[in-house]
């Protein structure tokens, strides 16, 4: 469904947006933005310096190699035995070693003025007009705007049967989510950025902005976006089993629709609070829950429920699972400290913890035969 | 056989060797120094502030952005929020406000807060008075607590810093002297 | 044993037992060999799932374990043994000396690898499966959230350290005690120089290393809280201490590469080397340097700028001395009178494929721009031709180079090249694509890509093949040399001058009985 409103949004837009896209995406190509093979140019001004001071490096370093290499592939050529060279005994000369002590000294100069440059304005947070909060979870990522009470999380969209080779790969395979960061073009969004378990790191390429995601710390960045599109990037920091499958995606929007945006998903969040007290049928409960259980459960205990021996402990048949609900509602919502198991109450809300547990305790022949509704939950967590 | 003066050798080497093992653990007390110099990290934001006379005098021509921020740790399930994301202050000012945390689980927990502030620069300017994060908190099952926190930014805070971010990860310390099976692996 | 004089004891205990420093060079050069292969075995894993987009062959857990087993036996199994091998042969040859300083301390810091190796191998079979918090091992990926059998990696990176420093003690005392009458030390060639300086980096850094394991030892089973903010801890301290180790630990595994490209590159151009003093003074700021740039690797977790930018500058700066050998090379060969021996061909690639790496590594030390490069495969590429285009190239350049003093026999020189011509192709296919898709935006360490990373990935795992296959290759070239082959003169090659060469080929078991008087 998000796929189809990207692809709708810019066609719904009048010609002049798409002729702005068309021209900036020429603009972008020109300058390898969407390369295979260089660093990509981006959409903000950092990226853009940055992606001007990597090429100038990149031309400096060239320029040495040809001239080390050259010099060298010469007397690779000239100076051989074979054509009958005859060794000279030379093996010293303070000028020339000071010569080439010296000037690399320069050059180095020359990169790193404008590099500090560079580093200072990256480091300036200040004055943002809006502020995000990311916080990196074992395989996914929370966005939440604090000054809107809103947040949500945001996980791998590609489907397991593209992964495992069962069905064609789409085109965004692994750089695509349930729901993108959302920000305004045009405003200087900062982001404050932070982990719940392991360290994570937050790398978007087109604002070349990269900060490490870690526990008990907030580390922060920014960016100024001139144009609404949308970018993907990925976790780059190893943490753990599903690394490689937490992207990120940012969906710029205009100023006027992300206002409009963030009024949405605060009345989305409140009709999801309204269906806490409504019942559910076992088969309704089954079915979200199934959903629920293979976006956030399967990654660890596996779509089979067998988990991993020695690593993510079986729910088919655990003792947890086939046992008193309270234990099994105990541990989803509270997790268990010092493990990978996570405390899920303060993630989930109550119908998906409810549909999750009731999924648990009757797939994969566990069938309990018991259920949970929302409010059983609720009144869980409120200690009844 | 070695001689005696392979054997001072070396015996000076391993001891240099040993020097350097201790020396890895010396990293850590002079990472906290280099934290404190740089003004990085909570060690020097976790402790009480002590205020010269005279540094609360309030510089009402100078206003900053101060924003808070509660995050909960993975394994912990407290409901846990500042009263405000952001307030205004001035430096020199002695300011107040309090978050909030329940704990919905079935048994009474400890917590400990751990703060964080960015940038890091402004670390050291940031002055708390009174902290819930000076000590573990303790609720019973179902309990409920405003934390009061109550801080003064230095007014010699460098004028280019116009907001900071103070924010806390809760984490559940609850028998944090922690047995050896707590892991992957050896759960359930 | 020390007072057997005749030869060698017949059977397996004249290798448990022996204090001889040729045997034990040999055990260290066979052993590192081995451990080459296996974490060769564990890089084809890697690359033949990433040879397409899509899991196909490994899980992404077990991928994890392979990608950190294949770094820590590379790294601290197959590199570092192979220099410690190296050193052991030649360094008594080289200063004249009849052994090494204290040979039974030499025997044991063989032996403990051996057991080092088997307690990280095991893992592979334990519950929960080996290490997969990658060699740089963070915290808390590798305490709270590691599997059971991290106890098990602690305990064996102890006995690797302990070994190492051993092994350094050990040829410091050497290098200070045991040269031969008139070796100066401005005198000593120049692999004797950067093992000198190496060795000091070992005993400096390896103890560190113990230490943060330690620390790990602790959080995971005692309840500390080094790591753990929950305790009042820091996880970027973890990575501190680490790189504290890890920055000079990759200079280890240079610096003796320096050494051998300086003995190779004389003989064949068959001209001295060119500024031998600022080769020492560039190998000791390079080892100096190598102390305080250890943060570069963490330019991402946010450290305050004025940090950032002491570490962008101090690492800048080690492109001097570096830049000053790579010129003091060149300047070697130029006017020389060059031959092209393996030992050669192997130097001059070290020398180009070295420097591209190095160029790459002055690209990474620019704070911004590693904001781009920071954990993707740009990385991945530097450090490949960095440590197997540089480290491991010089590794093949000495084994060959001294192969026909060790069997008495030349190998054959046609099988030779034929291994340095495809592992030059095999190491260019596999690491030089890297660096586009590193560019490219493709992270590390992941075991499934986006679609427009496929062909320079099915490109690498081409080149990681013909790599892993080429060094079989090598196997029979130095089968060959060791049963037969053209008798060896003591000079071995024509251009080749030092103390090692004025001893038979084969080296006697024991040489230099009787100092040699040096001029």
């Amino acid at each position: 469904m998000l796929r189809a409103q990207q692809r709708r949004r810019p066609l719904a837009g009048s010609i002049a947006t798409a002729a702005i896209f068309m021209q900036s995406a020429m603009v972008l190509a020109e300058q390898g933005a969407r390369s295979d093979t260089n660093m990509r140019y981006g959409v903000t001004d950092v990226s853009h310096r940055v992606y001007d001071l990597h090429m100038l490096s990149l031309w400096i370093c060239v320029a040495i190699g040809v001239v080390v290499f050259g010099v060298m592939f010469y007397s690779i050529f000239a100076h051989r035995k074979s054509r009958g060279a005859v060794a000279s005994h030379f093996h010293e000369s303070t000028k020339l070693e000071i010569a080439w002590t010296v000037l690399p000294f320069v050059i180095l100069l020359f990169m790193a003025i404008p590099a500090t440059k560079t580093l200072t304005d990256i480091y300036n947070t200040d004055d943002a007009a809006l502020d995000v909060r990311i916080t990196g979870y074992q395989w996914k990522w929370k966005y939440s705007y604090p000054k809107d009470g809103v947040e949500y999380f945001s996980s791998l969209r590609t489907p397991r049967d593209e992964i495992n080779n069962l069905a064609p790969k789409g085109e965004n395979y692994l750089l695509d989510v349930d729901e993108p960061l959302v920000i305004p073009a045009g405003k200087k969004v900062r982001f404050l950025i932070t982990a719940a378990d392991v360290i994570h790191s937050w790398w978007m390429p087109d604002f070349s902005v990269k900060r490490d995601a870690i526990p008990g710390f907030v580390n922060e960045s920014w960016a100024i976006v001139p144009e609404p599109g949308i970018y993907r990037g990925q976790c780059t920091e190893l943490c753990g089993k599903e690394h490689g499958f937490m992207p990120i995606v940012v969906r710029v929007l205009p100023e006027g629709e992300f206002s409009a945006w963030i009024a949405t998903r605060k009345e989305e969040a409140a009709k999801e609070r309204e269906l806490m007290s409504q019942s559910f049928t076992m088969e309704q409960t089954m079915e979200r829950g199934k959903g629920v259980y293979e976006k956030v459960c399967a990654a660890c205990h596996q779509p089979s429920g067998e988990g991993i021996p020695g690593a993510f402990p079986a729910l088919k048949g655990s003792k947890i699972a086939m046992g008193p609900i309270e234990g099994h509602l105990n541990i989803v919502v509270h997790g268990k400290s010092g493990t990978a198991m996570a405390a899920f109450g303060a993630q989930l809300n109550e119908v998906d913890l409810a549909a999750v547990i009731t999924y648990e305790r009757n797939a994969w022949g566990n069938n309990v035969g018991d259920m949970l509704q929302p409010i059983d939950v609720a009144n869980f967590k409120k200690g009844k | 056989m070695p001689t005696a003066s392979t054997r001072n050798i070396a015996l000076r080497l391993g001891a240099v060797a040993v020097g350097m093992f201790g020396f890895g653990f010396a990293l850590v007390p002079i990472y906290d120094v280099m934290c404190k110099v740089l003004g990085v990290s909570r060690e020097t934001i976790n402790t009480q502030a002590q205020l010269k006379p005279g540094s609360t005098s309030a510089d009402a021509s100078r206003t900053v952005t101060m924003q808070f921020l509660a995050n909960n740790d993975g394994g912990m399930s407290w409901d846990f929020r500042p009263h405000q994301f952001e307030m205004r202050v001035n430096p020199g000012a002695m300011n107040n406000t309090t978050f909030y945390v329940r704990n919905p689980a079935h048994k009474a927990m400890v917590a400990q807060a751990v703060p964080s502030v960015s940038p890091a620069e402004a670390a050291p300017y940031l002055h708390k008075t009174e902290c819930f994060c000076f000590r573990q908190q303790t609720l019973a099952a179902g309990g409920e607590l405003d934390m009061p926190l109550q801080f003064v930014i230095d007014q010699a805070l460098p004028k280019d810093i116009r907001t900071i971010t103070l924010s806390y990860t809760l984490f559940d310390v609850t028998g944090a002297a922690g047995t050896a099976d707590q892991r992957v692996g050896a759960s359930n | 044993m020390g007072a057997d004089h005749h030869g060698p004891a017949k059977g397996l205990t004249r290798w448990l037992f022996t204090t001889n420093h040729k045997d034990i060079g040999s055990m260290y050069l066979w052993f590192s060999f081995a451990m080459f292969l296996m974490g060769g075995t564990f890089a084809l894993v890697i690359r033949s799932e990433l040879f397409q987009p899509g899991l196909q062959i490994v899980k992404p857990e077990f991928f994890n374990q392979m990608t950190t087993m294949h770094g820590l036996v590379m790294v601290f199994g197959a590199i570092m043994p192979a220099w410690v091998g190296l050193a052991n042969w030649m360094v008594p040859l080289m200063i004249g000396a009849p052994d090494m300083a204290l040979p039974r301390m030499n025997n044991w810091s063989f032996w403990i690898l051996p057991f080092a190796f088997t307690m990280l191998a095991s893992s592979l079979f334990m519950e929960g499966g080996a290490p997969n918090f990658g060699w740089t091992f963070y915290a808390p990926l590798s305490t709270t959230y590691a599997p059971p059998s991290v106890t098990y990696f602690i305990f064996g990176v102890h006995l690797m350290g302990m070994s190492s420093i051993m092994g350094s003690i050990n040829i410091i005392a050497t290098i200070m005690n045991l040269r031969a009458p008139g070796m100066t030390y401005m005198k000593m060639p120049m692999f004797v120089w950067t093992w000198f300086i190496t060795a000091f980096l070992l005993i400096a850094v390896m103890p560190v290393l113990a230490g943060v394991v330690t620390m790990m030892l602790f959080d995971i089973h005692f309840g500390t809280s080094f790591f753990s903010a929950a305790g009042g801890g820091d996880p970027v301290l973890f990575q501190h201490v680490f790189w504290f180790f890890g920055h000079p630990e990759v200079y280890i595994m240079i610096l003796p590469a320096f050494g051998v490209v300086s003995e190779v590159l004389p003989t064949f151009s068959r001209k001295p080397l060119f500024g031998y003093s600022s080769m020492v003074y560039a190998t000791a700021s390079i080892a100096f340097l190598s102390f305080i740039v250890w943060a570069h690797h963490m330019y991402t977790v946010g450290m305050p700028i004025a940090g950032e930018l002491f570490f962008m500058y101090a690492t800048m700066l080690i492109a001097v001395p570096t830049g000053v050998k790579v010129f003091n090379w060149v300047t070697t060969m130029f006017k020389g009178s060059m031959t092209f021996e393996t030992p050669m061909l192997f130097a001059i690639a070290f020398i180009i494929l070295f420097t591209i790496g190095g160029l790459s590594g002055l690209m990474l030390s620019l704070a911004p721009l590693d904001f781009q490069y920071h954990d993707t495969y740009f990385v991945v590429a530097h450090f490949h031709y960095v440590l197997v285009q540089g480290a491991l190239f010089a590794i093949y350049c000495g084994v060959y180079y001294w192969l026909p003093k060790w069997t008495g026999h030349m190998y054959d020189e046609t099988l030779a090249k034929t291994h340095f011509w495809m592992t030059f192709i095999g190491v260019n296919t596999a690491f030089f694509p890297m660096h586009f898709v590193g560019l490219a935006g493709m992270p590390r360490r992941i075991p499934d890509y986006a679609l427009q990373f496929a062909d320079y990935n099915m490109l690498s795992t081409i080149g990681a093949f013909i790599t892993g296959f080429s060094q079989l290759i090598f196997v029979v070239v130095v089968i060959k040399c060791i049963k037969s082959g053209k008798q060896a003169t003591d000079q071995v090659w024509d251009g080749a001058h030092g103390l090692e060469w004025t001893v038979a080929s084969p080296a006697p078991y024991h040489t230099f009985s009787v100092p040699p008087q040096v001029r």
